[in-house]
């Protein structure tokens, strides 16, 4: 089995993920798609590092799940303060920003 | 030279007053006015000390110019702050100072009773700093300072009431057709700096023999221009009339002895280019004897006698505008008939002042009558004044006046016999209106009305103002036997015109001297049988066309608004609507569009989170399709 | 390079469940399923981590993902509702087409992408040498070597995280506070509204069912419904005293035994909520 499948399967895992933030309305579950993408990229991290032979490559991973780790504490606290004031947790209901 | 380093001062003085004045605000409403009157004052003791210092130096030195720096550079041209006291400029200085604080003074009792008489003074003071700064000015550039300034002065004092709409309107009438002769003079430096590559007076006059006849005359004639604009003289004459609207002191000090004289003293000054372009000459001369003629007539049918006087002062500016045109032999006695006139004509606009100080600020002459009685010093003194713009002798008038019609009548062809006659005509014309104006006024029975149930008491005019008229009376007298006495006068000036040529009239000195008396006195004789003798209607009768004519003053206004005015403001209403409904209408269309466009990609913006993520991945999506093409 | 076949079959195994459970966030309705198949997800990764010779990286994964941050997902769905189901009806107008197209026009790119340049790939170098001296000291080597201060930054960026957290979550208190005393006060002033000053009866005990739904029996033997929990009467998932008594009977009949007579309150077991107002009030109490 060539080493590239591991990519293929994060390719495969990165546009689920990325379908998901589209498509789901529950703000919970959109954050668990971009969680989703964020994992497939380590695994692409890996991938490369061992087709290299360098290190780094995880080290990369290693800040991106540090970086995904402050994200999901912030990003956490956004929805709950959110769901506190509009009793929902679709992102559907959040379009303030709108022209 | 120490003494010479006063220059600047001449110029300060006035200013300090104007600065501290126009300022200082209401704190120096108390002794605002004292402050007013020291300030020309003290120019005139500094003039007088330099004058002392000049007579003392030999003719060949009495140009000195003081250089208070470099102005500034532009390229090659170079421009200095320098002051030039000459013969010439030293005789206006006199002119200004002396009878600009006459007429301040007596401005302090005229305009006592005027809440505004601070900002009066602080207007006065900028008029005489500017005035002094345009005849000492060593360069074009420098005198344009002075020129705007007397030009706003002016302006400012004309609407000084500017709370009646014609006063306002009066003032932007002289500020914009001064406009018009300052463009003319904008032209001219413009041609100087092409020729000389500079505007200062040395390089511009010494060069202005090595002329092209092309250039000379277009700068003869834009100088001209410009002269005729300061000077209202025809055809930018309509201004001068309008401007009476304004204080009598300023008509007295301003709209009469010094700066719409201001024409003639730049064209003598600028003889050397003039006398490269014999052209231009002639234009001058065509000029000054056009106006000379248009204000007499004018002079003749006006009622309101400070018009009157308006009218006499643009056609004796004509005299002296015939007189500078006539080259080397006139230039002395434009400037001689310049200080005279400046004396007898502020004499009588200060008379003019009295007179109605006295009856309630009326100007209608045929409301007057018979105030010698009631003023006997006022009639005195512009008496005096009357018989020295006739050119009686021995008053001033005579020795200036006549000296020009001498002059006029120098030549050869056609040309000196119709100037000549022309200035001749002009003398008997003058002689009858302002014996009809002194006549109107001061004989003849009491015309004043009863009206309103109370009467008119005309009353003497207080000291203050009874010095300044007694004063200027008396140079009307004999300022004019003095400065000829040996031909003094033209000696004097000789470093500034150069050598006065004398030349023989066609007609004999003797019979062009009765010829003129004898029309002097027929006017004066006319005018005393039609308005001491005669009754004078206190409404003007219907007249002849030709006296309907000038009562409207020949129609200038409307010939003015037809010929310049009115396809000046088609062009703009064509220029405005072709502006609204092309340009404009054009980029508001633009603007529309691109404001329709954003109501439409507003829309994309629909708060939505998800779309923005759909908007981003798109984004992702080319760019990944990108990376793909590229490598593969 | 090509991996050992045991590496293969685990793949094999491994990735098309992963790509199912992927799936499963696109289409279970419940948040907390989706939640259980990103765990699953997560801890396959790790595996693949560890095959991929990233070892410590398996572990972190294990620890910071399924530990920490799955677990924070969790309990936030707990606050917002375990059960609360998402419908899948799409609200914008083309959203669902627009999504459908993107993932898999991005796959279909992306795995291009993949399969044009695989082939360019050098020859996998493998990690023997780099983890010669195990993989957690190769890493260190280089992330407190050249990301000294990346990490340095890192550390901050945490920290700042925690304390967004506490910022975003911190409830402002509007009012006094309540302390203990002026709650028993507000308690002793409220019984002339007909408030009980004892505590609220605890849910049914009965002999085969001990749970939080099912209502406590009085002593004339009908159900208390304040007994049970509120936030279980709002839900509906309240059970009825009858079929728990049924079922007793049943039992006592079966062992012979007499039966404990009960009248039926009919209307109060088919009721599921109770409307009574002074329930509320008791509940709050009870907190």
């Amino acid at each position: 089995m060539p080493v590239t499948n591991y990519l293929i399967l994060a390719v495969i895992l990165f546009s689920i993920g990325a379908t998901t933030v589209l498509l789901r309305r529950n703000a919970i579950i959109v954050f668990m798609g971009i969680e989703l993408m964020l994992n497939a990229t380590n695994l692409a991290f890996v991938t490369f590092a061992r087709i290299h032979g360098d290190l780094t490559g995880q080290v990369l991973a290693f800040f991106v799940m540090v970086v995904a780790a402050a994200e999901v504490v912030v990003g956490l606290a956004i929805i709950v303060t959110i769901f506190r004031t509009r009793r929902s947790a679709s992102v559907d209901d959040v379009n303030l920003l709108n022209g | 030279m120490e003494t010479m380093g006063l220059a600047p001062w001449l110029v300060g003085f006035p200013l300090i007053g104007a600065a501290v004045l126009l300022l200082g605000g209401r704190r120096t409403n108390r002794w605002g006015h004292w402050l007013g009157v020291l300030a020309p004052t003290a120019s005139f003791v500094a003039g007088l000390v330099m004058l002392v210092a000049l007579l003392g130096r030999s003719a060949d030195e009495r140009a000195i110019v003081t250089t208070l720096g470099t102005w500034f550079h532009a390229g090659p041209l170079t421009v200095e702050a320098a002051f030039r006291v000459d013969p010439l400029s030293l005789t206006f200085v006199m002119l200004v100072t002396f009878v600009g604080s006459l007429i301040h003074l007596y401005s302090v009792a005229y305009m006592e009773h005027d809440r505004d008489r601070r900002r009066f003074f602080g207007y006065l003071n900028l008029f005489v700093a500017a005035m002094l700064l345009l005849v000492l000015a060593d360069s074009y550039l420098l005198l344009f300072v002075g020129w705007e300034g007397v030009g706003l002065a002016s302006f400012l004092l004309i609407g000084f009431w500017d709370h009646k709409l014609e006063n306002a309107v009066a003032g932007k009438k002289a500020f914009v057709m001064n406009r018009v002769g300052d463009m003319g003079l904008i032209v001219a430096m413009m041609l100087m700096v092409w020729q000389f590559g500079s505007v200062s007076f040395d390089d511009v006059l010494g060069g202005a023999s090595h002329l092209g006849s092309g250039p000379a005359t277009a700068m003869g004639l834009m100088l001209l221009l410009a002269a005729c604009g300061k000077s209202a003289q025809f055809p930018l004459q309509a201004w001068l009339g309008d401007a009476m609207a304004g204080p009598t002191p300023v008509s007295a000090l301003i709209h009469a002895a010094t700066m719409v004289t201001a024409g003639v003293y730049l064209l003598v000054r600028s003889h050397a280019i003039l006398e490269a372009a014999p052209n231009a000459q002639l234009v001058v001369v065509i000029v000054g004897a056009i106006t000379l003629l248009f204000g007499a007539i004018v002079g003749c049918a006006k009622d309101d006698i400070k018009k009157a006087l308006a009218a006499s002062t643009m056609s004796q500016i004509g005299y002296m505008m015939l007189a500078a045109g006539l080259g080397p032999i006139g230039y002395a006695f434009a400037i001689f008939h310049l200080v005279t006139h400046g004396f007898f004509k502020a004499g009588l606009f200060l008379g003019a002042g009295s007179v109605m100080h006295a009856m309630d600020d009326s100007v209608d002459m045929r409301r007057f009558g018979g105030l010698a009685r009631a003023l006997p010093i006022t009639a005195i003194t512009m008496g005096l004044g009357w018989l020295a713009i006739l050119g009686v002798p021995p008053f001033s008038g005579f020795f200036s006046k006549d000296k020009i019609i001498e002059a006029a009548f120098v030549g050869e062809g056609w040309r000196p016999w119709v100037f000549g006659i022309v200035a001749l005509l002009g003398a008997g014309i003058t002689a009858f209106y302002m014996s009809r104006l002194f006549f109107m006024t001061f004989a003849g029975r009491r015309r004043w009305p009863a009206h309103d149930g109370h009467e008119t008491h005309p009353h003497e005019a207080p000291w203050l103002m009874r010095w300044p008229m007694i004063i200027l009376a008396v140079g009307s007298v004999f300022l004019g036997f003095l400065l000829q006495l040996g031909g003094r006068f033209t000696t004097w000036l000789e470093p500034s015109t150069g050598h006065a040529v004398h030349g023989e009239p066609v007609i004999p000195v003797w019979l062009l001297l009765t010829l003129t008396l004898v029309l002097v006195v027929l006017g004066a004789w006319l005018a005393f049988r039609l308005y001491a003798v005669g009754p004078v209607p206190v409404e003007a009768p219907h007249g002849s066309a030709l006296v309907r004519a000038a009562r409207h003053d020949l129609y200038q206004d409307p010939v003015n608004e037809t010929a310049v005015m009115l396809p000046g403001q088609v062009l703009t209403r064509t220029l405005v609507y072709a502006d609204r409904s092309a340009v404009d209408a054009s980029f508001l269309q633009l603007a529309s569009g691109v404001r329709r466009s954003g109501d439409g990609l507003r829309k994309a913006q629909n708060g939505y989170v998800r779309t923005y993520a759909a908007t981003s991945l798109g984004g992702l999506l080319v760019v990944a399709a990108v990376v793909w093409a590229l490598a593969g | 390079m090509t991996t050992t076949s045991a590496e293969a079959a685990l793949f094999g195994i491994l990735a098309p469940l992963m790509v199912l459970a992927a799936l499963g966030l696109l289409f279970v309705k419940r948040a907390v399923h989706a939640a259980v198949c990103v765990v699953f997800v997560m801890i396959c990764l790790a595996i693949l981590y560890v095959a991929n010779e990233a070892a410590f990286l398996g572990v972190v994964q294990v620890v910071v993902y399924t530990g920490a941050v799955m677990m924070l997902f969790l309990f936030v769905l707990m606050l917002v509702g375990v059960d609360s189901a998402d419908s899948l009806t799409e609200t914008i107008k083309g959203q669902r087409w627009i999504g459908i197209v993107f993932g898999i026009g991005l796959l279909v790119v992306l795995l291009g992408v993949v399969a044009s340049t695989s082939h360019d790939l050098p020859p996998a170098v493998g990690l023997e040498i780099a983890n010669a001296q195990t993989n957690p000291t190769g890493l260190a080597a280089i992330l407190f070597g050249n990301y000294v201060v990346a990490m340095e930054v890192i550390g901050v960026l945490l920290v700042t995280a925690a304390l967004a957290g506490l910022v975003l979550t911190h409830r402002r208190r509007l009012g006094v506070h309540r302390n203990q005393r002026t709650l028993a006060r507000e308690r002793v002033a409220a019984i002339p509204q007909g408030r009980t000053l004892a505590p609220l009866p605890a849910p049914g005990v009965y002999a085969q069912n001990n749970a939080m739904d099912t209502p406590a029996l009085g002593p004339d033997g009908q159900p208390l419904e304040h007994s049970v929990p509120r936030v279980l009467r709002i839900r509906g998932q309240q059970k009825t005293a009858a079929e728990v008594l049924t079922a007793e009977e049943t039992l006592r009949s079966r062992l012979g035994l007499p039966s404990v007579g009960v009248d039926e309150p009919e209307a109060a077991i088919t009721d599921g909520v109770s409307a009574s107002p002074t329930s509320d009030d008791a509940e709050e109490a009870r907190d």
